[in-house]
């Protein structure tokens, strides 16, 4: 029997600017048992279906069409009331962030046996020992022990492991999960998703997940179906749409994705939709001064970088506590060279990328940049030209712009800074430079929210390329971003090295990537670099324990069509 | 280039003002509406006093003391003088005086405020973008300041300064060192929240790109910083100039304020008070009406433009 049946369902949100239909006509079944990918990028409308599943959509957003069944039941026109009811009891969710979904003044046994209680109607005790079993069932050591602790003291893989379980309290039939491991590690998603797996299995429930990334759905879905603007674009068993797919934009989106096996030249730009966002690298390279330097020497050398954050601060210098971020990191980056640096979260990777820029003070070692220490703030001079010859592109394309500054503003102010150009011929440079990245000299004059993601970014590389720079170090440039345009970020950041032979630092925790886009990787763990390869070495033959557990948890993509890549 | 010149065109930017979501709340809002219109009624009318006001309350050629106490509306019993709001004990148009009025109880409460933002939003950016040592002294100023009502710190200044100005410049220099008693006793709020709103851009990417560039720390914090601070530093300047207002006319109506020789709404209701309980209520109650509707006006707007930049809060 179908558990979950949704019809034609159309969803929209009225407001003064017109009716906005994040979902039109899309179309969906669960089976018991069945792990339905739902997929798609940003704005595709795929977290909204979860919603009115649940009937959590935010207003003024309402169903205005179409009808969702519950094991034939149609819920998709119940009250508030009928709602609640239904919601956490038969239909449960899990949210991206384990944090904010777990109240932090209860400890975690108190959160779980008020769930219980409400839904299954047990005692005290009775529920306590199913809270103790669920538990130990999501995989938590000690369980017994654990009920008594609060959500801050569980580390973050282990909270989303408490809010499967709180979902399971009810012994619903269907889970809806939205986004579940983005926000966690690639070792934690591994182990959540099997869990997931296993749960669907065993007890023979239904599960919708939503996510933008590929590589989860390829590794975990039973079926899938693509969504693009409010739209189902394809649909059917995994196998099926990731080998074989039929509709030209899941042709683009899997195309996209970088492969964890193979170095692509160039990734493929089997555009859909939107139009295709040129990137005039000749213009750029026409104009390049290039600095000669020697192949043989480092461009830039590290050596014993060291930086400590104090946790618990006391007037008594002893007294304080400090996190090593950084432990004795040295390495050479040759010119022309894209040196990979790749770790877990709090590996100290982005902390090695800031002590190089000089944003953080330096506890220990040194930074030689061409041939000259660039580490000691009290040389002024070479300080100065260093910041001229380095630059950066942020993770986060929304808080890497000032939002209250226009975009001419912003990419001269490094321009302005340096008294490089001035008045009207800083003017002409700047639209030679929106020209050159693909946005058009009229983006000059707007502010950074009226653009999207990916152009954002473009803005950053403007801005990163104003004062011709000789290095540039990338730090999770393309995490924020859609997978279509990782892949035209990653491009533009390809030609950018092979075009004006710029040196790069590329920080990623995503390996796939980091595959197709470094020469050289060190891997970092707890502050200490580990192992420093070539790529192809690295993910050939890796030499240390921790990178070899890494390569087995990325997600592997297999079966995904190799339709229009170029190897 | 033509569609470059296009958006930079003033009518397209009137219209894209006209447009935004601020404006658009605006139009929507009858509260915000009326309280705007009150607010712009009652200032224009006090800055154009000399030609709106039917006298000149300051011009003793055109007072009559023969008009003194002459009900609103009615004519007098001797000249047969009208007056729409009544005259006082010495025959001088109530509505020119409240005219006239008004506009020291603004020019104080804008000046004021002013003054209060500048050194708040400075000392609020610097603590919290510099944090240690720096951050502990001014936070804890304002702290000290803040268990102080305003009006005693604003009283105490007013005292102090009195204390030290000549006998002969005291008139002269009062409603300057009116305006710096009650700015200095409202800056913490504004420090208090510019340092909180400056902990958080602080952090953000676009600080970190513009100390990349090598900017200084001075204009990190004033070129980039301050511009994404300034929305709630509106809202609380809104209210604060209805706070100014009613503070300067508390001090006025305690008699430490301006000098009689200026009277504001504040002096004018103190004067009026005497002549309540002989029947004369239209010398109190009419400055009072007029000082209650420009505080609560510009209060709803502040109100009002606090929910409109902060959606959330609803």
């Amino acid at each position: 029997m179908t558990l979950l049946d949704i019809q034609n369902l159309t969803v929209e949100y009225p407001s003064r600017h017109g009716v906005f239909k994040a979902v039109s006509g899309a179309s969906l079944t669960v089976e018991p048992g069945e792990i339905h990918g739902l997929v798609g990028e940003s704005g595709a409308g795929k977290s909204t279906i979860g919603a009115a599943i649940m009937g959590l959509l935010e207003r003024p957003g309402h169903i205005a069409g179409g009808t969702i069944a519950f094991k034939s039941d149609l819920i998709s026109g119940l009250d508030a009331v009928a709602m609640q009811d239904l919601r956490g009891k038969k239909i449960s969710m899990i949210f991206q962030d384990p944090l904010t979904s777990l109240n932090p003044l209860l400890t975690v046994g108190e959160q779980l046996m008020e769930t219980i209680s409400l839904h299954l109607g047990l005692s005290q005790n009775a529920a306590q020992q199913r809270a103790t079993a669920l538990l130990e069932r999501v995989g938590i050591p000690d369980p017994a022990l654990r009920l008594r602790q609060y959500p801050h003291q569980y580390s973050g893989g282990m909270r989303q492991r408490v809010v499967i379980a709180l979902a399971l309290c009810s012994e619903p039939d269907v889970i809806i999960a939205d986004e579940p491991t983005t926000a966690l590690d690639v070792a934690v998603q591994a182990q959540i998703l099997d869990l997931i797996k296993d749960l669907a299995r065993e007890r023979q429930v239904g599960v919708i997940l939503v996510t933008h990334d590929m590589g989860v759905i390829a590794d975990t879905t039973d079926r899938v179906t693509v969504m693009y603007r409010g739209e189902v674009v394809e649909s059917g068993t995994t196998a099926q749409v990731m080998g074989a797919p039929n509709h030209a934009y899941t042709k683009s989106l899997i195309a996209a994705v970088p492969r964890p096996q193979v170095k692509l030249k160039r990734f493929s730009q089997i555009s859909y939709g939107g139009r295709e966002t040129r990137f005039a690298i000749e213009d750029i390279a026409r104009n390049w001064t290039r600095v000669e330097t020697q192949a043989d020497t480092p461009l830039l050398s590290v050596r014993n970088l060291e930086k400590r954050f104090p946790i618990a601060k006391s007037i008594f210098p002893g007294h304080s506590t400090y996190l090593t971020a950084v432990d004795d990191v040295s390495f050479d980056i040759m010119p022309g060279e894209v040196f990979g640096v790749v770790g877990e979260s709090g590996s100290g990777k982005s902390t090695v990328a800031r002590l190089i820029s000089g944003l953080y003070p330096l506890d220990k070692g040194t930074v030689e940049f061409a041939g000259q220490i660039v580490s000691d703030p009290r040389d002024k001079a070479a300080v100065m030209q260093f910041r001229r010859d380095i630059q950066m592109i942020f993770q986060d394309p929304y808080s890497s712009l000032n939002p209250r500054m226009r975009v001419l503003d912003i990419i001269a102010e490094p321009i302005r800074h340096h008294k490089i150009l001035s008045g009207s011929a800083l003017t002409k440079r700047v639209h030679e430079l929106l020209e050159q990245v693909g946005l058009g000299a009229a983006a000059a004059a707007k502010f950074p929210h009226e653009f999207s993601g990916g152009q954002r970014q473009r803005i950053s590389i403007a801005r990163a390329l104003a004062t011709q720079p000789r290095f540039l170090i990338c730090d999770e440039p393309t995490s924020a971003l859609d997978v279509s345009i990782q892949a035209q970020i990653l491009n533009i950041l390809k030609d950018l090295q092979d075009h004006l032979g710029l040196t790069m630092l590329f920080i990623s925790h995503d390996l796939p990537v980091v595959r197709q886009m470094c020469d050289r990787v060190a891997v970092m763990q707890k502050g200490r670099l580990l192992e420093l390869q070539d790529t192809e070495t690295l993910f050939a033959a890796p030499q240390t324990d921790y990178t070899k557990e890494l390569l087995t948890l990325m997600p592997h993509l297999e079966g995904l069509s190799d339709e229009g890549l170029d190897i | 280039m033509s569609e470059l010149q296009n958006t930079l065109s003033f009518g397209n930017r009137l219209k894209r003002t006209w447009n935004s979501d601020l404006c658009w709340r605006f139009r929507h809002s009858p509260v915000a509406i009326i309280s705007f219109a009150v607010t712009l009624l009652l200032v224009l009318s006090a800055v154009f006093a000399p030609i709106v006001a039917p006298y000149n309350p300051f011009d003793p050629g055109s007072l009559n003391l023969m008009n003194g106490f002459t009900p609103p509306s009615t004519p007098n019993a001797f000249t047969g003088d009208q007056f729409l709001l009544g005259t006082d004990d010495q025959g001088r148009d109530i509505l020119s005086t409240i005219l006239y009025g008004m506009r020291i109880s603004l020019f104080v409460g804008f000046a004021a405020v002013s003054l209060g933002m500048f050194i708040g939003v400075t000392l609020g950016l610097i603590a919290g973008y510099f944090g240690g040592i720096i951050d502990a002294i001014i936070m804890r100023i304002a702290d000290i300041q803040l268990t102080f009502p305003s009006i005693l710190v604003a009283l105490l200044i007013f005292g102090v300064a009195k204390g030290f100005t000549p006998v002969e410049y005291r008139d002269e220099v009062a409603l300057w060192v009116l305006i710096i008693a009650i700015g200095l006793s409202d800056w913490v709020q504004f420090a208090r929240v510019v340092r909180g709103a400056t902990l958080v851009e602080k952090n953000k990417e676009y600080v970190q790109a513009a100390r990349l560039i090598g900017r200084s720390s001075g204009s990190i914090i004033f070129g980039h910083i301050l511009r994404n601070v300034m929305s709630p530093v509106l809202v609380i300047a809104t209210i604060s100039l209805a706070l100014a207002i009613i503070a300067e006319a508390t001090l006025s109506f305690l008699g430490v304020g301006v000098p009689p020789t200026q009277p504001s709404l504040g002096t004018l209701i103190r004067i009026g008070q005497g002549f309540l309980f002989s029947g004369e209520w239209w010398i109190l109650l009419f400055p009072a009406v007029t000082l209650l509707s420009l505080a609560l006006a510009v209060n709803l707007m502040g109100d009002w433009l606090r929910d409109a930049l902060n959606p959330k809060l609803k």
